[in-house]
């Protein structure tokens, strides 16, 4: 008996061999790649293995000692331009201008005779400046909360602790928040749109129903962009809803509906209705059509029935639309960026700018992570909503 | 950026992708431009072409830019891609970081056969091109001619675009600030150069529409969005050709760039490649370029054996460059990130 039914384990493990194989590989390893690289810090290391050994015992204070300094220069000469350039792009994030000064002082150094000492602030006087050689001190240890910190608008201050950047520095927790605000707002507008739809449709059949599907499904089927620009040529000021109000004379000038919140949440609840509608549709088309009618015979009113009967019942499918349209909506970045004003920018579009633009990947990643962290409490919520909530056997 | 072990894994996870790329050996050379009809006239008169004289089939693609997009290609070598066209920033950076294969500037004919800008120790530099003040000439009786006028919405009302970021922007707002073009750079390399190109920048904060794709500032002129928008001279010469339309830039103050012809590092087809920069880079060959899009020639040759009123329109011509500044691609590569940071934070508030 135990061996059958351990051989039917195995089959079993067999068969779904294939699906954890592709979601470890698809979808665990560059997850876990997202918060190594949010967190290692080899990158310094590597290329200035000399450097990092000596800087340790500098005080802060002017430029650290010949030795440190021959090091360093030892080390631009041996370390191949891979290398060197990763830990280049580390240094910038933290300090700017590490670009050129590295480039500067690495040729210097390769130019340099055997036997000859480079005087380092001859080649660029910023060496004399303590705040670049903290940063490669700071960078030597092999993991760092840098960027999950520079993610939250904190840094370390020079004594270790853990304070706020100026307010002029960064704005990435306005943006993460402003994020969620969008998010939410147009989860909130899909379900009160989504939710009558979806009841409609349910509650009718043959023809008028697929017709009713289609349009919802219609939109799906097209590209993301094309949908986006659809809307921007609508809301525009000489677009067809101004020009049409203005025509009929119901305003004078036209309403400002794109660049700023207004047209993004107009462009976006458009694009992710369907993810609210299919699965209210699908759980509201389960319900018993006999329930409604009997709550109507016990005496309760219409509203009472929808109230007490329908809405409770139509619930799961409520909340597992609102939670994917939530969590597609806080990963948006293109409708932002068409139909969207300067305030409207969503936490993705910082996210492009640190892995496409300057090859940032820890920023990123650390980006990254904060949103994962934060989906994946919304995730457990939901579990226990929809554990909670849902009544059984309807 | 990773360690050897984790990139065998990595390698050896994508098992199927591996076997793939190990026939790199003879794919073809891959050429990637900036798509759109910039690439179709490329496809015209370089890659057909050079196809016909050669032998040698291209693949042709398409991307976006950014460094990170570069840099992520790299982490597996070699890369699939041969040819890049790289704009100033990700020369520099991937110069620096050792992506780029050495530029042989003697088997190209040599240096002095370019433009001085045009040279570079890992590319070899294919268009100049402008960005700058740009307006649609139907609609002014007296049109805009500096960034005086940009910023001064009381005899321009109306929405201004600038491309989102900090780039352009700063050196823009300072221009308007007063600060002569040649001292720019000098002046935003200083903190409070910044502090005053964003105190700048506060002036007109709310008359500004944010543009990000080169296309849009077009669209944004024709539908009268806007009255006035920073936009790219091909793209402003192209749908006034194709359209009708009389849109203008405003060259004095404007800021031109070079695009450079990058090959990647440890390309299997190398020789192939720069064989591609040699032809494309030939005088006759660039010579057909304008005819398609307006943007200037880096052979000196090619830029000499045009008819004067295609050479007129160009970023090159010299009345043109009069007042316009070359992009400082250091400047920028070095202080990208905290721009970028201060800018977001700037917009928010």
């Amino acid at each position: 008996m135990n061996a059958v039914s351990a051989r039917q384990r195995g089959r079993a493990a067999v068969l779904i061999a294939p699906l954890v194989i592709f979601l470890g590989v698809f979808f665990l390893w560059p997850l876990w790649l997202m918060v190594d690289v949010s967190i290692r810090n080899d990158a310094i290391g590597g290329a200035f293995p000399r450097t990092s050994e000596l800087i340790g015992s500098w005080d802060g204070e002017g430029a650290p000692d010949a030795e440190t300094q021959a090091a360093l220069v030892e080390d631009l000469r041996e370390a191949s331009q891979s290398t060197l350039g990763a830990a280049v792009r580390t240094l910038n994030s933290q300090v700017s201008g590490f670009r050129t000064l590295m480039g500067r002082t690495a040729t210097a150094a390769r130019d340099l005779e055997v036997g000859q000492t480079l005087d380092l602030v001859e080649v660029d006087d910023r060496w004399a400046e303590p705040r670049f050689w903290r940063a490669i001190q700071v960078s030597v240890a092999p993991y760092t909360d840098r960027n999950l910190l520079a993610a939250l608008d904190l840094e370390r201050a020079d004594t270790g602790e853990i304070e706020p950047m100026p307010a002029s520095a960064s704005a990435n927790r306005l943006i993460i928040w402003r994020t969620f605000a969008i998010a939410g707002s147009v989860t909130l507008l899909c379900a009160l749109i989504g939710l009558p739809y979806a009841m409609l449709a349910a509650s009718v059949t043959g023809w008028k129903r697929n017709a009713l599907l289609l349009a919802v499904l219609l939109p799906l089927w097209t590209s993301l962009l094309v949908r986006t620009a659809a809307w921007f040529i609508l809301l525009q000021n000489e677009g067809i809803i101004n020009k049409t109000l203005m025509g009929l004379g119901w305003i004078d000038g036209p309403l400002p509906l794109i660049f700023n919140r207004l047209g993004v949440v107009i462009a976006m609840t458009h694009v992710l209705l369907p993810f609210m509608v299919l699965p209210i549709f699908s759980v509201v088309s389960a319900i018993p059509k006999n329930l409604m009618p009997a709550a109507a015979s016990l005496g309760a009113r219409p509203l009472r029935a929808f109230w007490r009967v329908l809405l409770p019942l139509s619930m799961p499918g409520l909340l597992a639309g609102s939670l994917l349209v939530f969590m597609v909506a806080i990963g948006y970045y293109i409708t932002p960026a068409l139909v969207g004003g300067p305030n409207d920018q969503m936490i993705s579009s910082v996210i492009a700018f640190y892995a496409l633009q300057t090859a940032n990947w820890g920023m990123a990643g650390a980006l990254g992570i904060l949103l994962l962290a934060v989906t994946t409490v919304l995730y457990l919520v939901y579990g226990r909503l929809s554990r909670g909530g849902a009544p059984t056997g309807a | 950026m990773k360690s050897t072990i984790k990139r065998l894994a990595l390698a050896s996870s994508f098992a199927a992708l591996a076997i793939a790329s190990s026939s790199a050996q003879d794919r073809n050379l891959t050429v990637v431009s900036w798509g759109g009809n910039y690439q179709d006239a490329q496809r015209e008169i370089y890659f057909e072409p050079f196809t016909a004289e050669t032998g040698i089939a291209i693949t042709e693609e398409s991307w976006d830019g950014g460094y990170g997009v570069i840099a992520a290609k790299m982490e597996t070598r070699p890369a699939d891609w041969d040819v890049v066209q790289v704009e100033t920033e990700e020369l520099a950076l991937g110069c620096a970081d050792g992506m780029y294969e050495t530029v042989d500037w003697e088997a190209l004919g040599g240096e002095d056969k370019f433009l001085p800008a045009a040279v570079n120790e890992c590319g070899v530099g294919a268009i100049v091109w402008t960005t700058g003040l740009s307006y649609d000439a139907e609609k002014f009786t007296e049109a805009p001619t500096g960034w005086e006028d940009f910023w001064n919405t009381e005899e321009y009302p109306g929405k201004r675009g600038l491309r989102r970021g900090p780039k352009y922007s700063l050196e823009f707002a300072l221009m308007a600030d007063g600060v002569p073009v040649d001292e720019v750079y000098e002046v935003l390399g200083t903190d409070e150069g910044v502090d005053r190109a964003f105190a700048k920048l506060d002036e007109i904060k709310g008359d500004i529409v944010w543009w990000e794709a080169g296309a849009q500032p077009i669209q944004l002129l024709a539908s009268g969005e806007v009255v006035m928008t920073t936009a790219y001279n091909g793209r402003l010469a192209g749908i006034n050709k194709t359209e009708g339309t009389n849109f203008q830039i405003v060259w004095p103050g404007s800021i031109y760039a070079i695009d450079s012809w990058v090959v990647l590092k440890d390309s299997p087809n190398k020789d192939a490649a720069f064989e591609f920069i040699n032809f494309a880079s030939q005088p006759e060959n660039q010579a057909k370029l304008p005819e398609f899009i307006a943007y200037g020639l880096t052979n000196v040759e090619a830029g000499a054996a045009l008819a004067p009123e295609v050479a007129a329109e160009l970023p090159t011509s010299p009345e043109n460059l009069e007042g316009a500044i070359a992009l400082d691609g250091d400047f920028w590569v070095d202080n990208i990130e905290e721009l970028n940071e201060r800018f977001n934070a700037w917009l928010a508030q």
